[in-house]
């Protein structure tokens, strides 16, 4: 039995698909762009590829992220919330608190021990403390935004970075830069700036270890770092944080396709979710 | 009520409580285009806390800026009306009803209906907790060259009703009489002041059993999105006897939803609490948001936002001035914040919620000052699951809807999700 879960994110959309073990198969990425239907085929279609299998081998699909009622092949829809608590709590079963920073989001999620969400906050009509955040920087500063990370650890003189606002500080780095500040302490100042807003986001939620980081900000090293050093613990990261969204969907839809095979009711949300498509 | 219970021998009241205050309100926008013709007098005031019995013992006519406000957003005409205040130099941060009003103004003062609205006689400004009321009508009064008394209203710091607090308001509409007679030509009448606050009571008592009946299950209406129209007669027209009139027969349409155990949405699935005034110019979707979860609201704080009789007040003609002082005092915006947490509170464990909404309003400050320690509250200490959404009452740009129905999707799931398992 194959599964797939596909997250159409603001920025990257993001799919994966799992055997009916909860093994990994395959994963499928890109951006998102203008087209969200399309986005959606074709991160599935790269899964599949991927694993070199057929959209009829796939039991059940379920959409996640802000595109999930484009996710049209797909037959049940879960928000990003409940797929990033899901995927988390299933790679670090430890898991109780979530950080889960993304393209134009930043997400505290409080789950107790069977995975399911408590309580939640999310960041406000404002890009600050996002993905964007840090592109925004990538941006003026001319580095790609995979190095950005790498390049903030190697300041010892972090700037503060006071701006909350994704479009002014552009200027304020530009300021930084004519007044011939080193790159790397200006980048580990954005970091920091970053990692305030969203521990006291996580605050809203309650901080609670363990402390799972997800989302496509997670792969950036100066941002764990950063994080770890305001929280004052380490926190989990997998190998697969920007798939967690996609991961959780493909749990809930296996849970659902066994539910199905067993002939038992699912006992999770995406039964009754269906019918609201 | 929706379409699905459409049986016209079963249900001979359906929509008795839409139509009529259709047609009262509508009648109340004609008397007040044609109030200059008469020489009727005209005086503005604000829904909290309003001394609507006062007024009209001098026959004044009533004009409510928030309501032509909120029925400007309903109709989808605030956004124009906000940019013609902020041409004017008001900032995108000020209250959006005040710009609504203020646009308004500035565009030939022709109401939500198409009614030509009176210019004002008299401004009264009962502070009740919103300073943006002070500023609001100091602008009307340098605009219209009118008088603008400010009624003083101390605000609630405890549950106690303080006699000085209400000596010192019963105090200021003594004063006040003189300056009504002057305008208006018509002595005060005090036995005429009875007479009036005698039929404020009776409404009150016909509409606090139609909010308690949203304890039946399913509750017979919704709470927040059925009561704002059930509650406008209550406020605008308090003190007349159609007011009275209308809550007889508005009360037989919940009657009869009772009695067929029928109410808003086909199948009530979740009874929440509802903080904060609605999204004005969305109202439609926002209620669809939650519909489309078997959400029912059972009790909201907005539909109490101008005076609250369920916990017991009523006006008194026995006491009629100091009656009218302590409406004043318990509005809702009067409340301290603890005293409104907690009566939410009070609220979800009375009317069975099993969780609290609140939708704070971005130019709202009075409204949405310590909401989220109001959240805090419910969520960590009285463990009451509770969803915090922002947007606004009248700025149709502050209404993102793709954000707002993930907060609501993301919420409702994981409810229905605990609710699966604990089953």
């Amino acid at each position: 039995m194959l599964v797939a879960g596909v997250d159409v994110g603001s920025t990257q959309t993001k799919a994966v698909i799992l055997n009916e073990n909860s093994e990994i198969v395959s994963r499928g990425i890109l951006n998102t762009g203008a087209n969200v239907v399309k986005a959606a085929e074709k991160a599935f279609q790269a899964a599949r590829s991927a694993a070199g299998v057929e959209e009829w081998e796939i039991t059940s699909i379920a959409g996640t992220g802000y595109g999930r009622y484009k996710v049209h092949f797909g037959d049940i829809q879960i928000t990003e919330i409940s797929c990033h608590a899901r995927g988390a709590s299933f790679c670090f079963p430890g898991t109780r608190t979530i950080l889960d920073i993304g393209g134009q989001d930043t997400k505290g999620i409080h789950i107790n021990e069977k995975g399911e969400v408590v309580d939640f906050c999310m960041n406000d009509k404002c890009a600050a403390g996002t993905g964007r955040f840090l592109a925004a920087a990538a941006d003026v500063m001319s580095i790609p935004l995979d190095d950005l990370g790498g390049v903030a650890l190697q300041s010892d003189n972090p700037l503060r970075i006071t701006n909350v606002c994704t479009v002014f500080v552009e200027t304020e780095i530009m300021n930084h830069l004519s007044r011939g500040k080193k790159g790397e302490d200006i980048l580990s100042g954005v970091h920091q700036s970053i990692a305030g807003r969203s521990v006291s986001l996580l605050r809203r939620v309650g901080i609670v270890p363990e402390i799972t980081f997800t989302g496509g900000v997670s792969k950036n090293i100066g941002m764990v770092k950063a994080l770890e050093e305001k929280l004052g613990s380490t926190i989990n990261v997998s190998d697969d944080s920007q798939y967690m969204g996609a991961l959780g969907a493909a749990i809930f839809a296996l849970e659902r396709a066994k539910a199905r095979h067993d002939g038992q009711e699912a006992g999770a949300p995406e039964a009754t979710i269906k019918e609201r498509k | 009520m929706d379409q699905h219970h459409t049986d016209e021998q079963k249900f001979r009241f359906q929509g008795t409580g839409r139509d009529l205050q259709k047609k009262l309100l509508t009648g109340w926008y004609d008397r007040l285009e044609s109030a200059a013709d008469d020489g009727r007098k005209v005086a503005y005031l604000f829904v909290p806390g309003n001394v609507a019995e006062f007024l009209r013992v001098f026959d004044f006519e009533l004009v409510f800026p928030e309501v032509n406000a909120l029925q400007c957003g309903v109709r989808k005409i605030s956004g124009d009306l906000i940019l013609k205040a902020e041409d004017i130099g008001y900032s995108p941060d000020v209250c959006g009803y005040v710009k609504n009003d203020i646009g308004m103004m500035l565009a030939g003062n022709t109401g939500p209906s198409g009614h030509k609205l009176p210019k004002p006689d008299l401004l009264l400004c009962t502070y009740c907790g919103c300073t943006t009321f002070i500023k609001w009508f100091e602008a009307l009064a340098h605009f219209y060259d009118v008088p603008l008394v400010m009624l003083d209203v101390p605000y609630m710091r405890s549950g106690e009703l303080g006699k000085d607090d209400r000596d010192y308001i019963t105090a200021q509409l003594k004063e006040l009489i003189p300056l009504c007679e002057k305008i208006t030509g018509k002595k005060f009448d005090h036995d005429k002041l009875k007479t009036i606050v005698g039929h404020s009571r009776e409404a009150e008592e016909i509409w606090v059993q139609m909010l308690h009946a949203a304890k039946h299950r399913p509750s017979p209406f919704d709470a927040y999105f059925e009561a704002v129209f059930f509650m406008a007669p209550i406020y605008v027209l308090r003190g007349l006897p159609e007011c009275t009139g209308y809550y007889r027969e508005a009360m037989k349409e919940i009657d009869e939803r009772i009695e067929h155990g029928v109410g808003p949405i086909p199948e009530e699935k979740v009874r929440v609490v509802i903080e904060g005034p609605p999204p004005w110019p969305h109202f439609r979707a926002f209620w669809e948001m939650l519909k489309k979860w078997g959400v029912c609201s059972v009790a909201s704080s907005y539909s109490k936002v101008g005076g609250f009789w369920d916990h017991g007040f009523r006006h008194d003609p026995d006491r009629p001035l100091e009656s009218i002082a302590e409406y004043c005092l318990t509005c809702y915006t009067n409340l301290s914040l603890p005293m409104r947490t907690d009566l939410l509170r009070k609220y979800a464990e009375e009317y069975s919620a099993d969780a609290i909404l609140i939708h704070s309003v971005k130019s709202c400050r009075s409204f949405s000052v310590g909401q989220a320690d109001m959240r805090d509250q419910f969520t960590r200490v009285w463990d009451i699951p509770t969803l915090l959404v922002e947007s606004d009452l009248a700025d149709p740009r502050y209404f993102q809807a793709a954000q707002l129905r993930n907060r609501i999707d993301a919420f409702f799931e994981s409810l229905e999700h605990k609710r699966l398992v604990q089953a």
